[in-house]
């Protein structure tokens, strides 16, 4: 599913790095990440857990295929990354569904245009979509609101729109980036339950996060990074 | 894009998603395009204008001589007949002329009348019989044969010139030829100038739309998909400048056909439509609804080469 032997990350390229990630705080030529090597079966459930700056962003941005690795081999979805043509790499990202940290929707589309947008991009009918997203805005409670745009709605509302948009085409791989960092606790526990359910039905999830009590709720494999390196792997909490 | 929810059945036509109507700006783009595309307008109808002369020019080379009898109905200094038929016959008989064909009243009157005016044939000055002569080819170039013969005429008919005009018939067509080619030139950097304007022009929505272009990208699209956002919007925006040019262009050239229009031998216009459709060239014609297309040509081209080639700094 998940399989990376001895990956590094450097950023040599300004335009590697996302400047809209907060936590990616590494700087150009500076090695991110250092041979990482574990690998997640199918349906697997992980945290992923370490301080600030250890690289947990750098490890989401290669797996949501944002940057390449620059040594060692990663296979995503059964996809040899490393080596694979730029052109299958779309197809593939279709698969991935991302929750950021600061939501990154679109602020000039609607809830459901945002929503809709993997579909779109993925050439579906438009009647299909209408179904899905209205269903799928429904289910994280905006049905009310889908046809305002993202900045008229709430930190939390916001969040669940980003969370329909990472879902809505049923990926097989979800990697969420402190997802719960807008949400109050109710909320919070209401998005693990989404979490799980959607691994209960077959998707690898990864869930990077500072919330320790949240991970104390919810025990399940760790995977700890520190200074770019893995410090503990596939251990039950 | 805020849209009723009821209204959703297709995908929406105008979906932007990257929200280029706001980063490529539907102002500055389509009036650079449109000033290109004058001015376009302009250079094509010097092309035009300029083949149109060489043509004429070099087939007016081909009767490289002209005749000028003056008194043509006066008896001739030897022989019986009058002055002109005296020359035109020893012309005819000559082994280096291949045809001599006097002109007519009406023709001669039309080489007039951009000098005296349509009138001139009733003007009370006496006008000599003009021949025009067309030479054979191969001892047509020979001066000296040329001289011999302009001075058994002068002896037919005393005060008959001779003109040969092949040399600067020939200066005249490679003039022509040269502002064709720089019209050609024209053309050219005008359509360097659109490619460069576009490619700005699209640069800039990349570098306000990196973000959303980032997003889509990272939610599995292709360049082809981004690529095909950007030139949708190119497109449209050059085919409008493009039109605006080749309408305000229009206007120009018709006043500037019919300003040209007595210098070629013709009346001035009226202003008859059916009138109006022939003062410009054909070609011209074909050509200015053509503009708009070329321009939106240019627009979607250079805006996919210059989006695919940015997009690939992404993985």
């Amino acid at each position: 599913m998940v399989r990376l032997e001895s990956v590094g990350l450097r950023y040599d390229r300004p335009w590697d790095r996302a400047p809209d990630h907060p936590g990616d705080r590494a700087k150009p030529g500076a090695e991110a990440l250092h041979g990482l090597s574990f690998e997640l079966p199918g349906g697997a459930f992980r945290w992923l857990l370490g301080p600030s700056g250890a690289g947990k962003t750098s490890l989401l941005r290669l797996l949501y295929l944002a940057v390449r690795p620059t040594s060692g081999r990663l296979s995503i979805l059964d996809t040899e990354v490393t080596t694979a043509r730029r052109r299958v790499l779309p197809r593939l990202r279709r698969r991935i569904g991302v929750v950021f940290q600061e939501f990154r929707l679109l602020p000039h589309l609607s809830a459901f245009d945002n929503v809709a947008l993997p579909l779109r991009i993925a050439g579906r009918p438009e009647g299909q979509i209408r179904a899905d997203v209205s269903e799928m805005l429904h289910w994280v409670g905006l049905a009310g609101r889908l046809d305002v745009p993202p900045a008229s709605l709430s930190g939390g509302e916001q969040q669940r729109v980003a969370i329909a948009r990472a879902v809505i085409a049923r990926p097989s791989l979800l990697l969420a980036d402190e997802p719960t960092g807008n949400l109050d606790d109710p909320q919070a526990e209401r998005l693990m339950h989404l979490f799980k359910e959607l691994n209960r039905l077959g998707t690898t999830v990864v869930v990077a996060t500072h919330n320790e009590p949240l991970v104390a709720r919810h025990p399940a494999p760790v995977l700890r990074l520190d200074q770019g390196r893995l410090v503990k792997a596939d251990l039950a909490w | 894009m805020i849209r009723p929810r009821g209204r959703r059945l297709l995908r929406p036509a105008g979906f932007d998603e990257l929200g280029l109507r706001r980063a490529i700006s539907d102002r500055m783009l389509p009036f650079l395009v449109a000033a290109m595309g004058f001015l376009a307008a302009l250079a094509l109808s010097g092309w035009v204008g300029a083949a149109a002369l060489a043509n004429s020019w070099q087939a007016g080379a081909a009767s490289a001589l002209t005749v000028q009898v003056p008194q043509p109905g006066d008896p001739a200094a030897q022989g019986g007949g009058t002055r002109v038929a005296a020359v035109l016959a020893t012309l005819r008989a000559a082994p280096s002329v291949a045809a001599a064909q006097p002109l007519s009243a009406g023709e001669l009157a039309t080489l007039l009348r951009p000098w005296l005016g349509a009138g001139a044939d009733r003007l009370a000055i006496p006008l000599p019989a003009v021949i025009a002569v067309r030479l054979a080819s191969g001892g047509a170039d020979s001066d000296a044969d040329i001289g011999a013969l302009a001075g058994r005429l002068d002896a037919l008919a005393p005060g008959t010139l001779t003109e040969q005009h092949a040399g600067w018939m020939r200066r005249l067509s490679v003039l022509a030829r040269s502002l064709q080619a720089c019209a050609g030139v024209t053309l050219l950097l005008v359509a360097c100038v659109a490619v460069a304007v576009v490619a700005v022009a699209t640069r800039a929505g990349l570098a306000a739309r990196r973000d959303a272009i980032e997003i889509v990208h990272g939610l599995g699209a292709t360049d082809g998909y981004i690529a095909g956002r950007f030139a949708v919007r190119a497109t449209l925006l050059a085919a409008v400048g493009g039109l605006a040019g080749a309408m305000v262009a229009a206007p120009v050239l018709l006043a500037l056909a019919n300003l040209a229009a007595p210098l070629a031998g013709a009346a001035p216009r009226p202003t008859m439509p059916a009138d109006i459709l022939t003062a410009l060239p054909a070609r011209l014609w074909l050509a200015l609804p053509g503009l708009p297309l070329i321009a939106a040509a240019i627009g979607c081209l250079t805006a996919q080469i210059t989006v695919r080639r940015w997009l690939r700094r992404l993985p």
